[in-house]
């Protein structure tokens, strides 16, 4: 593992001359070198790039709040160098002449972009099984799923290949494999960061956010991130508070609420029920009031996802024709529509295919209204659901995964089970809230995997839910483990 | 040859117009809307439909389109949205076209235009909304030759694009272009579009059908057909005529209604040319964009949108007849350019009578412009010396003919005032009674030939009296001598 494997420590280190940035970068690329070629967690690696910034930083040149600390960008961020993939054989070569602004923000704090990370191709997917490049493997144990779509993220970081890293989540593409990876991961409220440069997957739930060992990590991340674009017309012009100020205050009358559908879930791991139980116990601890809330409906969360998800989809992948540009059919071709359908066939992986098919139909005329118009009367309802809770308490507490790191291979063959993981992540997407998942655990058997907990607040009360984080990580040793492995 | 007979039929045409707006930038982002530049230099990321790139709405061309609304007399939503209308198409780089579909920015409108009988025939607008154009594809080289492949050419793609929809309300070809020659007026008037039809900037599509009654009294409807692209007024007319024909010879010769279906024109032919049948609607899956928020307009900027607008062509003219007393002709004149209409109001709130100003304006002024090139506005004209000089007029210090298109003339270049300038050309004319009295006594006391010959009858001698005070003293009004004189011999 890394000497200095967190954002605060690499920056302590760096500050007071303890370590260079370039040494910390090497030592990153030797960790990537020795573990990658098992886990798979970058599709792309800047060595020479990363050590001249990191030289830069070392000589003063470079400054900022991230200034010399490795990261890794999920592979569907854009960047100026190397490739923007999305996992994907469509944009397998693909090179934006342009940054998201997201990675120049990155890039201004001092921030060294090691490398692209692995997702499920173009986001699609809780495993980083689908991706076009082979699937990421988790540091915890490499029989299994690092979670996904950000898996390639979080096993970076879980593996000490990096000090921190970027996901992106639409459906829990973060929490899932923060959670399965045991790390911090915070999707933001929607419209808090830019997606300018995110490569869409579904635009209105799609958000970036940091993955990171600690609370504290995450805040420094989001500090950076954060912010009004006016080039993304759906970021808010709010301004954007110091998620760093206070951090360590605890929220005095702190008031929890358990969803009593949460609980009622099926499926949920007994293991992963037990850790939870615990977490809500050191809360209680701390001072905090349970209050219970409900939301009534959770139930259509997966449903109503599975509708507007693919809908938005399929027309954004709509633009990957082989004509302008991506992977364009070396087969002859009749026609244009052959050009289309045979570059999208072979460019696209099952999953985002299946996808395409399920959003293409659902918007067709006639079925509109018995689909996607349906799920955006459920979508005001889950909103409503939220609305209604956020009354009675400062965040809502629940698993961020019903289960822990499934095995390569478990799920993937039935998406409709693969589907079920994200039941406790997708209402925040759905209702553009802000939520985090903090390791709370690990299980007994067969092996120790991390377990998540996961928080969600009311739209645009990061500040409060780190704080609410913070009091437990305070109070618990588990964001101290790392995997053997690294 | 046949046993149909057409006991009289009606014609039904609705027009579908686009009107490329004149915006610096594109529609849903930075990057410059122009015409006539190399193929693909007008393009950027985001026109390119690059992964992850966002639109950004250009906020003028709402103002534009709204600036149209009003002037069709729409309803103008306090609400609207984006819509993605998708297709698949090379010239359309994100396969998806962002428009407008249930919440048109623009809807319920009526326009009047003039018929041919002189009465006011109104049409309604059923909607306007705002869209990005698509881009060219083109299917030879440079110079006509031959190619094996298509070569996309994005500089129009993403430009703003306004789809207005009228109801089929035309009943004559006439009536279809006089109301896409107003329009043209309309957005050259308001000035978010250059409205030039060879540059494409205003295309038509005329959809046709007709209601045809049998000799038993059966109504027949034929099928309507949509001509496409039709971008010059002469055109228009005559697809239009000709389709009209088409269809009812077609039901004549044969009893067929037709299909649903597009045609094109065929300028060399002059006929129009079946394209395709449109047996079924495409699905274009709209669903609202989600990286774009809603438009709201609410009530200040509408204001401020119609202060900016102010009056109308049609207004104004109308204002220009009823209120000012102006001819039809002189009031549709100055009223068709907002800004000779503007200078036309400025000089008359100077302080000068409007039908002086008006004459001014229309024989000098034109003269002035047509001679420097330059539309009637531009010439640098300023409202009050035109008033000074309408007034000198009026008040029978300068000849309104020669010597006044002299002053207005000497204006252009300096801005003193009119008085200063004709006494400086001495041009001015003395209305002084006893100058004129003297003059005629002078005359009188020098020549008393042409008197004896006038009072001995010769009518024609009192030119030649009148012609010889003035050349006594130059400068006097000849309207106030021949009364002077009159009066003398009287």
């Amino acid at each position: 593992m890394l000497a200095f494997d967190t954002i605060a420590d690499a920056i302590q280190a760096i500050r007071s001359k303890t370590i260079s940035s370039t040494q910390l970068v090497r030592y990153a690329l030797a960790q990537i070198d020795k573990l990658d070629p098992a886990i798979k967690a970058f599709n792309s690696v800047y060595p020479d790039q990363s050590l001249a910034r990191a030289k830069e930083v070392d000589a003063g040149r470079i400054t900022g709040p991230l200034a010399g600390v490795p990261i890794a960008l999920k592979d569907n961020i854009c960047t100026t160098f190397g490739t923007t993939t999305c996992s994907s054989k469509i944009l397998a070569n693909f090179r934006s002449p342009y940054a998201a602004t997201v990675a120049k923000k990155l890039e201004a704090a001092g921030a060294i972009i090691l490398g692209k990370t692995n997702l499920d191709e173009f986001a699609r997917g809780s495993s980083t099984e689908n991706s076009a490049f082979g699937p990421t493997r988790n540091p915890w144990d490499t029989a299994r799923v690092p979670g996904g779509s950000s898996g390639g993220s979080a096993a970076a970081l879980a593996a000490g290949m990096c000090c921190a890293s970027i996901g992106s989540d639409t459906g829990g593409s973060i929490r899932q494999p923060a959670s399965l990876c045991g790390l911090v991961g915070l999707k933001p409220t929607y419209g808090r960061v830019s997606r300018y440069g995110l490569v869409a997957y579904a635009s209105s739930l799609d958000q970036i956010g940091p993955l990171a060992w600690t609370v504290a990590d995450a805040a420094t991340l989001l500090n950076v991130i954060a912010g009004h674009d006016p080039n993304d017309s759906t970021s808010v012009p709010h301004p954007r508070p110091d998620y760093l100020a206070h951090l360590h205050q605890p929220i005095k009358g702190l008031r929890l609420g358990i969803a009593k559908e949460y609980q009622l879930a099926s499926g949920i791991d007994p293991q992963v029920k037990t850790a939870v139980a615990a977490a809500i116990k050191t809360y209680q601890a701390l001072g905090a009031q349970l209050v219970d809330v409900s939301l009534p409906h959770t139930e259509y969360g997966i449903a109503a996802y599975y509708i507007i998800a693919p809908c938005e989809a399929s027309s954004n992948l709509a633009r990957y024709d082989g004509v302008h540009f991506g992977h364009r059919t070396k087969e002859p071709v009749r026609d244009i529509i052959e050009l289309f359908s045979k570059s999208r066939a072979e460019g696209f992986g099952e999953e985002v295919q299946r996808r395409i098919m399920i959003g293409t139909y659902a918007l067709s005329s006639g079925y509109y209204d018995a689909y996607y118009l349906r799920a955006l009367k459920v979508r005001t309802l889950i909103r409503r659901d939220f609305d209604n809770a956020f009354t009675h308490c400062h965040a809502i507490l629940c698993p961020t995964s019903p289960v822990p790191a499934f095995a390569v291979g478990e799920k993937s063959a039935d998406p409709l089970q693969m589907y079920l993981v994200d039941v406790f992540t997708v209402t925040a997407n759905i209702a553009a809230i802000p939520g985090i998942s903090l390791p709370c655990g690990f299980t007994a058997a067969p092996k120790p995997l991390p377990i998540g907990l996961q928080l969600l607040g009311p739209a645009f009360t990061e500040q409060k839910l780190l704080r609410i984080a913070q009091m437990y990580e305070s109070a618990t040793p588990w964001h101290n483990h790392r995997p053997p492995l690294a | 040859m046949s046993d149909r007979i057409c006991k009289f039929y009606e014609v039904l045409v609705g027009l579908e117009i686009h009107i490329q707006l004149a915006t610096r930038s594109k529609m849903f982002t930075a990057a410059p809307n122009a015409f006539g530049q190399p193929p693909n230099s007008l393009v950027d990321p985001q026109v390119l439909g690059l992964p992850g790139v966002l639109p950004v709405m250009n906020k003028r061309a709402v103002e534009y389109s709204i600036k149209v609304g009003l002037a069709l007399g729409c309803q103008i939503a306090p609400f609207t949205k984006w819509d993605r209308k998708s297709y698949y198409y090379p010239d359309l780089p994100k396969n998806y076209q962002i428009s407008q579909y249930d919440l048109p920015l623009c809807s319920s409108g009526t326009f009047d235009i003039p018929d041919d009988d002189g009465s006011t025939k109104t049409i309604r607008i059923r909607r306007a909304h705002l869209e990005e154009d698509a881009g060219k594809l083109i299917h030879e080289a440079p110079g006509g030759h031959p190619i094996d492949y298509t070569i996309v050419d994005l500089n129009r793609a993403g430009t703003p694009l306004l789809e207005i929809v009228t109801e089929p309300d035309f009943t004559t070809p006439r009536q279809v272009t006089t109301f896409a020659q107003e329009l043209q007026k309309i957005v050259q008037y308001l000035g978010v579009s250059e409205g030039q039809m060879q540059m494409g900037h205003m295309r038509f599509e005329p959809n046709i059908n007709l209601h045809v009654t049998d000799q038993t009294g059966v109504v027949h409807r034929t099928a309507i057909t949509e001509i496409k692209n039709l971008n010059s007024f002469s055109v228009l007319e005559k697809a239009t005529a000709y389709e009209i024909q088409r269809q009812l010879h077609q039901w004549l010769e044969t009893g067929a209604l037709g299909q649903k279906s597009t045609y094109g024109w065929d300028d060399a032919r002059e006929i129009t040319v079946h394209q395709r049948d449109k047996e079924e609607a495409n699905d274009y899956r709209y669903f609202p964009d989600p990286d774009l928020v809603p438009v709201i307009v609410d009530d200040t900027w509408l204001a401020e949108l119609k202060r900016q607008i102010g009056e109308l062509p049609a207004a104004r003219r109308k204002r220009y007849v009823e209120s000012v007393g102006l001819s039809p002709v002189d009031a549709a004149t100055l009223a068709a350019d907002r800004h000779t209409g503007d200078l036309f109001d400025q000089s008359v709130a100077a302080g000068a009578a409007p039908k002086r100003v008006a004459t001014l304006l229309l024989s000098h002024g034109r003269r002035l412009a047509n001679e420097s090139g330059k539309p009637l506005a531009q010439l640098n004209l300023k409202p009050n010396r035109i008033a000074e000089l309408a007034n000198l007029i009026d008040q029978n210090k300068i000849a309104p003919a020669e010597p006044a298109g002299k002053v207005l003339e000497r204006l252009l270049q300096q801005d003193a005032p009119a008085e200063q300038i004709a006494s400086e050309l001495g041009l001015l004319q003395s209305s002084d009674t006893s100058a004129i009295e003297a003059a005629i006594e002078a005359l009188i006391a020098q020549n008393p030939k042409p008197l004896q010959d006038y009072k001995s009858g010769k009518q024609a001698a009192f030119g030649a009296l009148v012609g010889m005070v003035m050349k006594q003293a130059k400068g006097l009004n000849p309207k106030l001598v021949q009364e002077r004189l009159k009066q003398k011999l009287g």
